[in-house]
């Protein structure tokens, strides 16, 4: 068997494998590491498809950074306080299944966009390099790429403007803790 | 099938190298810290002491792994391999001397050469930060934990300096393989010193910084303060569990050095005093060490030198500090860069 279906077959299964610990995992430092395990195997899939740089980007930011974030947060709220496994939202289970139903037929239909009617997606040559990535967005997706460094540091601002209002309310209150 | 041949004898190579690197940092730190204190430092085990560092690794094998009974065993047991194997991945795009043709085929000194491998080390050493957060948190005890906590704000807040620092890097380079930055350092000033980066004096100086804080290195090493946590994340590891932890630092230090020759001081670049042109590749590598060295060098001199930071004060250096400084810089770089490429916005 060709080297690179064995690695795809290995990496699928992990992908999976971290998933579906994440989702039943008690403890949340171990779904944590689940969904490390699935990021990670979805890098390989796109080293996998010559898209290095988007590769490298996603065990950057999102095994990197975002990953880091979440365990810090667990470790500093505590991983004994979140073990109730009640729900507060009443509707949380239906809705959680109609929003999974409805990626599960986008990635189907986008799967079968791309491969049964086999459409090749826009772009030229090897597409993750480097090159082309800056090619495509500096050049034919400038607009929507300034767009979304506004929104983002929109959000920032947002973030932190929200934080200071809460801190000056809270302080002038009187009681520092809840 | 030569393809793999010439990996495997690669990755051989460079793992033999990083471990024999290590039993001489190992010496080496334990050596001029000695000297800065006036001490002898050891001096038993072979000439110099030199075998201290084997005969201490002979310990350590054989001493045994005790395991705490609050562990969460399996994460336990992952930690110190995951801090071993970023270490070890990040060496493999360092090149560490000129390709030289061997038959018909251009062998570069590097195990391979990444199209993006100045991100690919990026995205390695951001990884770096779970096996101290993973054995903080296995450990089941309160100083480990506090260990963590404190190494994963300090590996984030530092990250986005290092990040920052290597945008100049990459734009002056043209490139992001690291075989290609030390390519683009070949120009010379006076005809025998070499111009390497250093323009990107204020670069080398960000990334150097956040470099230490990365590799947990004095006077950033607060995930391991023995004053104040006992031994951090790895208090509750002994035996041979421990020796994985400790390789990995000294590897951390040694790939951090390798990596500042690498992208500020010209790699492997260096004068060859006319010598005979086929012994060119031994003297490249020879300069290579060099200068790898004398960043060791001045890691362990840091550390003998600068006592450690308080935990605010690393955070506000890092967030108050050097993030702007990197930003500034970028910007006065890019500035620069622009009218040097295109000239003035209105002409």
């Amino acid at each position: 068997m060709d080297i690179r279906v064995i690695i795809f077959i290995v990496f699928a299964l992990a992908a999976v494998a971290g998933a579906i610990s994440m989702v039943l995992a008690r403890n949340p430092v171990h779904s944590a590491f689940g969904l490390l395990l699935t990021m990670f195997s979805i890098a390989v899939f796109y080293v996998m498809n010559g898209a290095h740089f988007v590769a490298a980007i996603q065990i950057m930011i999102y095994a990197g950074a975002v990953m880091t974030l979440f365990l810090f947060v667990i470790m500093f709220v505590g991983v004994d306080t979140s073990d109730e496994a009640e729900e507060h939202i009443p509707f949380q289970r239906p809705m959680a299944m109609i929003l999974g139903a409805g990626l599960l037929i986008l990635i189907v239909a986008s799967g079968i966009q791309a491969w049964v009617n086999s459409r090749a997606l826009t772009g030229r040559g090897s597409l993750g390099t480097i090159e082309n990535v800056s090619d495509e967005l500096f050049g034919t997706w400038l607009l929507p790429f300034e767009a979304t460094m506004f929104l983002l540091a929109i959000a920032a601002v947002g973030t932190i403007a929200l934080a200071q209002f809460a801190f000056t309310l809270r302080s002038t209150d009187g009681s520092d803790d809840e | 099938m030569a393809l793999l041949v010439e990996a495997g004898i690669k990755v051989l190579v460079a793992f033999v190298l990083l471990l024999s690197t290590t039993v001489v940092l190992v010496w080496m730190e334990r050596k001029v810290v000695a000297g800065m204190q006036t001490r002898i430092g050891p001096d038993r085990a072979g000439p110099w002491g030199m075998l201290q560092t084997v005969a201490d690794g002979i310990k350590l094998m054989m001493k045994e792994s005790l395991t705490p009974r609050r562990v969460q065993f399996g994460l336990y047991i992952a930690a110190p391999v995951m801090a071993l194997v970023p270490a070890l991945l990040i060496f493999l795009v360092i090149p560490i001397g000129a390709p030289f043709q061997f038959g018909d085929r251009t062998i570069i000194l590097a195990v391979t050469d990444l199209n993006i491998g100045l991100l690919y080390v990026l995205a390695i050493s951001s990884i770096a930060v779970y096996s101290v957060v993973l054995a903080g948190w296995a450990s089941g005890s309160k100083y480990p934990l506090l260990g963590a906590v404190r190494a994963s704000a300090q590996m984030i807040s530092y990250e986005a300096a290092m990040g920052l620092s290597l945008v100049p890097v990459l734009m002056f380079a043209g490139s992001a393989s690291l075989t290609g930055i030390v390519a683009a350092q070949g120009g010379d000033l006076f005809g025998f010193l070499g111009t390497w980066n250093i323009v990107l004096f204020p670069s080398f100086v960000i990334f150097f910084i956040s470099g230490i804080a990365e590799t947990n290195r004095p006077p950033f090493d607060l995930v391991e303060a023995e004053s104040e946590i006992v031994g951090g994340y790895h208090t509750e590891y002994s035996g041979f569990r421990f020796a994985l932890f400790f390789l990995a630092e000294f590897i951390n230090m040694f790939n951090m050095s390798a990596l500042t020759v690498t992208l500020f001081f010209g790699g492997w670049m260096g004068p060859t005093f006319g010598l005979p042109e086929n012994i060119h590749w031994v003297i490249y590598i020879l300069w290579f060490f060099v200068k790898t060295f004398t960043f060791v060098f001045i890691f362990i001199w840091l550390r003998a030198a600068l006592p450690r930071l308080r935990y605010d004060q690393l955070m506000s250096f890092g967030w108050k500090r050097l993030i702007p400084a990197a930003l500034m810089w970028l910007t006065v770089f890019t500035v620069a860069l622009g009218y040097r490429t295109f000239g003035l916005p209105w002409s």
